[in-house]
């Protein structure tokens, strides 16, 4: 059985190596700084750390003030209130400005679980999507967390990184994996469709794959880490071998990367193609297993999506 | 039995309720709720004008739980009301029932505003104390913050704009128990004086014990008497109060007795 870790331990994890390598990396959270890990960095630099209260919306212009000090701040909260609660921050005091910091959110999606609906951010990929100069990333497991978060404090300007709250299977070793800022990567090869996944939903398209091999239908799976910019060269090279995609992400049909990948293949090389997502409405209240399943969020759709689009 | 009796069993109620769904959930927010219970056995067994058999009457006072993480006080004195069965609480934060991990005002009968993001149920509680004022309804909306909420902008705003509009139809209560989800308030975010900002603000201010059920009790027909502004009762109370070991500490903010701490909790509640 492969372990499940959950990519916000990742990330308060590479926080501290992070702390440990560089003095300008500063962190601030918003009461919650046990449920984002931010907490281990707390304890290893505490004079770096800013417990700014539950003000989401001056935490993120403080970060951008610390950052046209040359600080390097990582702002954090749940996906729900990094995002929506304060896009306007994110947008006149961050993005516009391009200033260094790196809105890192965690919680996101359905698997927040039993908190329900108010705490599942499904939409927050299209709001920080629509905002220009904004690097958004969703690793999809420990491993790509990590490293994320070490390649987006050395990256120069705003970054959104999407972490969750359960335990996401590994995919990747530690030892050996490599974040490529900015690419897609073909985790595995296939010539009759090309599935896209991005965060917890890459442990499920590489499922999905296995049982369609068995039925002789060989799936490219394609892990998209960064949501935009996208590598629209890398998502169009797949497609022209493969002539069919599907895409699957734990957020809202809408504005995430299904319409990422819809808008490149359109206008680039039209396919067939479905989306596998939250279908445009609000989560509920309830097991982050159970929710997967009662919101089409598993292998097994994206086997349907799949036959579905080939049968096209 | 005396009222004061009654609202004391009531309040005892509440909490073997909140206690029982959360252990039953595994998950969900036990110091916020027990810290609010005697405030909420008063409204709903002698203050708030409602009606279970017809939740959405017009005229009803609103109340509106903007520290939604409590949903467990607001489910127990509605499910002892009657506005919906006492088992519907062992489905709490299951895909199973109606009782969302937060207040959904579309799912649950008696919930009057959505809310579970801080700040803005303070909000929403203005609009209706507005709507009131513009339709001459003699309706009042009873609001509730926690201390840490008050952190939040929105709130401030809020305060602005009440009492800009003089609306004496609302009252809010800050249940100020002085812990919020990772530490102490005063080592996050210093709220305190929280009666002086109010009063700057422009808000009339009624401070007590809020474990008292006669100074509860007497807030309540104070703020009636007041006209022309909003009213504030802050309330000091003690996170997780009645079981001593959830006493006064973030531990139990956000985390569900298991059968054993339960267990532990239902003898001390008696
Ligand atoms: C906008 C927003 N930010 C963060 C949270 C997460 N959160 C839930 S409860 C809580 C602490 C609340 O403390 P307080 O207002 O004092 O409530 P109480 O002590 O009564 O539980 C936090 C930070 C939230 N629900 N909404
Ligand atoms: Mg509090």
């Amino acid at each position: 059985m492969t372990e499940e870790i959950p990519t916000r331990n990742a990330y308060g994890e590479a926080l501290v190596e992070l702390g440990h390598k560089r003095e300008d990396i500063v962190v601030l959270d918003a009461d919650l700084s046990g449920s984002t890990r931010t907490g281990y960095f707390e304890e290893e630099f505490p004079d770096r750390f800013f417990q700014m209260g539950i003000a989401e919306q001056n935490m993120m212009g403080t970060a951008a003030g610390l950052a046209t000090c040359g600080k390097i701040p990582f702002a954090s909260t749940f996906a729900v209130f990094g995002s929506a609660r304060v896009a306007d921050q994110l947008r006149n005091s961050i993005a516009y400005p391009e200033l260094n910091v790196k809105i890192a959110v965690t919680h996101a999606g359905i698997t927040v679980g039993p908190d329900g609906a108010t705490h599942q951010a499904i939409e927050d990929l299209s709001i920080v999507r629509g905002i220009p100069n904004l690097t958004v990333i969703v690793p999809a497991d420990y491993a790509e967390a990590k490293a994320a978060t070490k390649a987006a404090a050395e990256h120069q300007g705003p970054v959104y990184l999407r972490f969750g709250r359960v335990g996401t299977p590994t995919v990747f070793a530690e030892d050996d994996y490599q974040f490529e800022w900015g690419q897609v990567k073909v985790v595995e090869e296939g010539s009759d469709i090309t599935i896209f996944a991005t965060g917890i939903m890459l442990a499920q398209a590489l499922a999905a794959r296995e049982e369609l091999l068995k039925e002789g239908i060989e799936a490219e799976v394609v892990n998209v880490h960064t949501i935009k910019p996208l590598d629209i060269a890398g998502v169009i090279n797949s497609v022209k071998k493969t002539g069919a995609a599907v895409t699957a992400e734990e957020h809202n049909i809408y504005g995430g990367l299904g319409s990422a990948i819809a808008e490149a293949i359109s206008e680039e090389h039209p396919v067939r193609l479905k989306r596998v997502g939250v279908e445009d409405r609000f989560g509920k209240s309830g097991e982050p297993k159970k929710l997967l399943k009662e919101y089409g969020l598993t292998a097994q759709e994206i086997i349907t999506a799949v036959k579905e689009v080939l049968a096209r | 039995m005396s009222k004061v009796t009654e609202l004391e069993t009531k309040a005892r109620t509440i909490r073997e309720d909140i206690l029982k769904m959360l252990t039953k959930a595994g998950s969900g927010h036990p110091g916020g709720s027990l810290s609010a219970a005697d405030i909420l056995a008063v409204l709903y067994f002698e203050e708030l004008k409602v009606d279970s058999d017809n939740p959405e009457w017009e005229d009803r006072d609103r109340f509106v739980l903007s520290k939604g993480h409590a949903a467990p006080v607001l489910y127990a004195a509605l499910a002892e009301k009657g506005f919906f069965p006492k088992e519907d609480l062992l489905k709490l934060r299951s895909l199973e029932g109606h009782l969302q991990g937060h207040p959904d005002l579309n799912k649950t009968p008696g919930v009057d505003m959505t809310t579970g993001s801080l700040g803005q149920g303070f909000s929403a509680a203005l609009g209706m104390a507005l709507a009131g004022k513009l339709d001459q309804k003699d309706y009042r909306v009873f609001v509730m913050l926690g201390d840490g909420e008050l952190q939040e902008g929105q709130v401030w705003e809020g305060a602005l704009a009440a009492s800009h509009h003089k609306l004496d139809n609302l009252i809010g209560i800050v249940d100020n128990n002085r812990v919020q989800l990772v530490d102490r308030t005063e080592e996050i975010i210093e709220v305190e004086p929280i009666t002086d900002k109010f009063s700057a603000f422009g808000w009339h201010v009624i401070e007590i014990e809020g474990h008292d059920l006669e100074q509860i009790r007497d807030a309540f027909s104070q703020a009636d008497q007041i006209t022309g502004q909003p009213v504030m009762i802050v309330a000091n109370t003690i996170k997780g109060k009645g079981v001593s070991f959830m006493e006064d500490t973030a531990a139990w903010h956000g985390k569900a007795p298991d059968d054993e701490k339960y267990q532990e909790a239902l003898v001390e509640l008696e």
